[in-house]
């Protein structure tokens, strides 16, 4: 390896692309957005669900947890748009309160898996040795179980609160995160950018936080964007069937389930509308992992 | 290829390990002591000291790993509280309700999937190009929970097609004489076709949901992995050479798209498992997993315990199955192992 000047001066790739890339991405995201309207689309639902999480307690009509704010079970109407439930509480209120708690454990979740895991990964990729064959090993025996099962589990044997729904969902998670930041490191160990930077002195931590992690962000937000759909869906499941979250709160999975019971005597209107809010929820999630993966990565598009 | 199978089996031990190896630190997480359960409010700290003796709490966790794994192999699984059963043979008695309908909700999502995936393959940009990505987007969206209710409120309330949403067969039919736990088979070699179309009845819904949720990952997957196999160069020098256009589809594109198919079947059970106890709740379906959440809700632990792990093991067998049918499909894989 001969070392030229300019190979002295170690730039990543991230650095160095900069102005040009900005624009570049811009455009590709217009070109996104006009290929596929979907995606556009999905964009304006994820800023509405953000402006429901934030600003929920302000906008809702009615106390989401008062009951007989109106008659019991009726169905939609001016005064209650989605209805009431059994208790006579306000559903529409209890949706929009509940945008907070979905996200809040689906986002704690994921940040927490995309830390630990990704740290793990890079680590692993990088070293190699034994820190490599027990980290792979850990993920292939989370993975050797089915998923949701395995949340149920945890949750099951740490006690039944919103802190182990959160840390269930994050271990399920994990190993994706742990193995596209070890693949990713990996190819880039032996790189040219990597092999100046070592030789410009920096030590192996230093080249692996400065020069390696910054390199592989994109593929890892097309990872949580692809996962936090799943993320949430994951947690509404476990509160579906009595885990984590405690009724009186109110939780879209939880509210599901308390309509249930009505369904089948025509009382639609409880568990429709948690329901669809948190499909859509989902549904604006996917849709944005899957523009986001087009945007950074377009060879992997299906 | 025999050969090859064994060798998998060998493969699959490091799993298993891991899966008791994670079911045990789980056991030993309980919340709260164990011998303080057992001893119950009044337990005096003697009695408390005793349970814990009798139950090997006071021993080392390497000495109480390996009782522990003594027990398991020897079928003891722990009693369930609130039946008073073996969690065992509860579980055994209730696995081919959950199999029937997880391999019925399998089967049918292979069928839609599959052919949906190569014609939006084989016409892209086409309607039915569209109609697979908007399906595959929407279906992985869909919490199994709710689009069972949806399915159950207009099927069963609005137009009256399905029977209740309550259990494997309706009220005035009885059970089919055990011979697989299948209902669906076990009425046909008994001969009783109202069994049969009752029980047929009951598992629709359900298996929709289940199918619904699945779709999705499969139809993907098989369209993907046709695209990239039609623009292979082999696919291109078997239409010069004039062969017939389903030949090169099926014979030539299809069995190579197959695989990475295969491969994604084993994330579709995981799904599957994992949907599977929603849809059982939703629809009363007296499977494993309705039994879990009902010893969940009694704060009951052995039997989820021994579901957590029932599954996992069921998991790793299907994962074993999926890599012998992958040998059977690609000839290269059986040499390799």
């Amino acid at each position: 390896m001969s070392a030229t000047p300019s190979a002295a001066t170690p730039a990543t790739p991230v650095a160095a692309a900069r102005p040009g890339a900005v624009a570049l991405w811009w455009r590709n995201l217009c070109y996104v957005f006009g290929e596929n309207p979907l995606s556009a689309i999905a964009a304006g639902l994820f800023v509405f669900f953000i402006v429901l999480a934030a600003l929920g307690p302000w906008l809702v009509p009615y106390d989401p947890l008062a009951s007989h704010v109106g008659d019991p079970l009726s169905p939609p109407s001016a005064a209650h748009w989605f209805g009431t439930d059994a208790l006579g509480r306000d559903i529409l209120s209890r949706v929009i309160i509940a945008t907070r708690l979905d996200l809040g454990i689906a986002v704690a979740a994921v940040a927490l898996s995309f830390v630990v895991g990704g740290l793990m990964g890079s680590f692993a990729g990088y070293f190699g040795g034994w820190f490599d064959r027990i980290s792979t090993r850990v993920s292939d025996t989370i993975m050797a179980f089915p998923l949701f099962v395995l949340a149920m589990g945890i949750v099951a044997a740490m006690g039944n609160t919103v802190a182990n729904i959160v840390l269930a969902t994050a271990i399920i998670n994990l190993p994706f995160y742990l193995r596209v930041a070890r693949a990713e490191v990996r190819v880039r160990r032996d790189a040219g950018f990597v092999e100046a930077a070592r030789l410009a002195g920096n030590g192996e931590l230093r080249v692996l936080f400065h020069h390696l992690i910054p390199n592989i962000l994109p593929p890892m937000m097309v990872q949580i964007s692809l996962n936090m759909g799943w993320a949430i869906l994951n947690a509404a499941g476990l509160s579906f069937i009595g885990l984590g979250v405690r009724p009186p709160e109110a939780e879209w999975g939880i509210m599901v389930a308390e309509g249930a019971q009505y369904i089948v005597s025509g009382e639609w209107w409880i568990a429709l509308f948690p329901g669809l809010v948190l499909m859509l929820a989902v549904f604006c999630f996917n849709l944005l992992g899957d523009s986001l993966r087009d945007l950074i990565d377009p060879r992997r598009r299906t | 290829m025999i050969q090859a199978i064994l060798k998998r089996l060998l493969g699959a031990v490091p799993a298993i390990i891991g899966v008791v190896i994670v079911t045990f630190v789980l056991t030993r997480a309980l919340p709260g002591d164990p011998a303080a359960y057992f001893a119950g409010p009044a337990g005096s700290t003697e009695a408390i000291e005793e349970i814990r003796v009798k139950l090997g709490l006071d021993r080392s966790l390497p000495e109480q790993f390996v009782s522990y794994v003594g027990d398991l192999v020897r079928g003891d699984w722990g009693n369930s509280l609130t039946t008073g059963q073996p969690v065992l043979a509860e579980i055994a008695d209730r696995l081919p309700a959950s199999l029937e309908l997880t391999l019925v909700g399998l089967l049918l999502a292979v069928v839609v999937a599959i052919p949906l995936g190569v014609l939006a393959a084989t016409r892209p940009g086409s309607w039915i190009d569209h109609l697979c990505r908007g399906i595959t987007t929407a279906g992985v969206s869909l919490p199994t929970f709710f689009t069972g209710l949806l399915l159950a409120y207009v099927f069963y309330f609005l137009l009256g097609w399905a029977p209740s949403p309550l259990g494997r067969l309706d009220p005035y039919t009885t059970a089919p004489d055990f011979v697989t736990g299948f209902y669906l088979i076990d009425s046909l070699i008994a001969g009783e076709l109202d069994t049969f179309v009752s029980a047929a009845k009951q598992l629709i819904l359900p298996a929709i949901t289940l199918a619904l949720f699945v779709l999705a990952p499969l139809a993907r997957m098989t369209r993907a992995s046709m695209l990239g196999v039609l623009s292979a160069d082999f696919i291109r020098t078997a239409r010069a050479s004039g062969l017939r256009p389903t030949t090169v589809l099926f014979t030539y594109a299809f069995r190579n798209a197959l695989l990475p198919v295969l491969t994604t079947l084993g994330m579709v059970f995981s799904f599957l498992l994992g949907s599977n106890v929603l849809v059982e709740k939703v629809f009363a379906w007296p499977g494993i997993g309705s039994f879990a959440i009902e010893a969940l809700v009694a704060s009951d632990y052995a039997p989820v315990q021994g579901f957590v792990l029932a599954m996992a093991l069921l998991y790793v067998l299907l994962n074993l199955l999926i890599d012998v049918a992958y040998g059977l499909v690609d000839p290269r894989a059986r040499l390799e192992a």
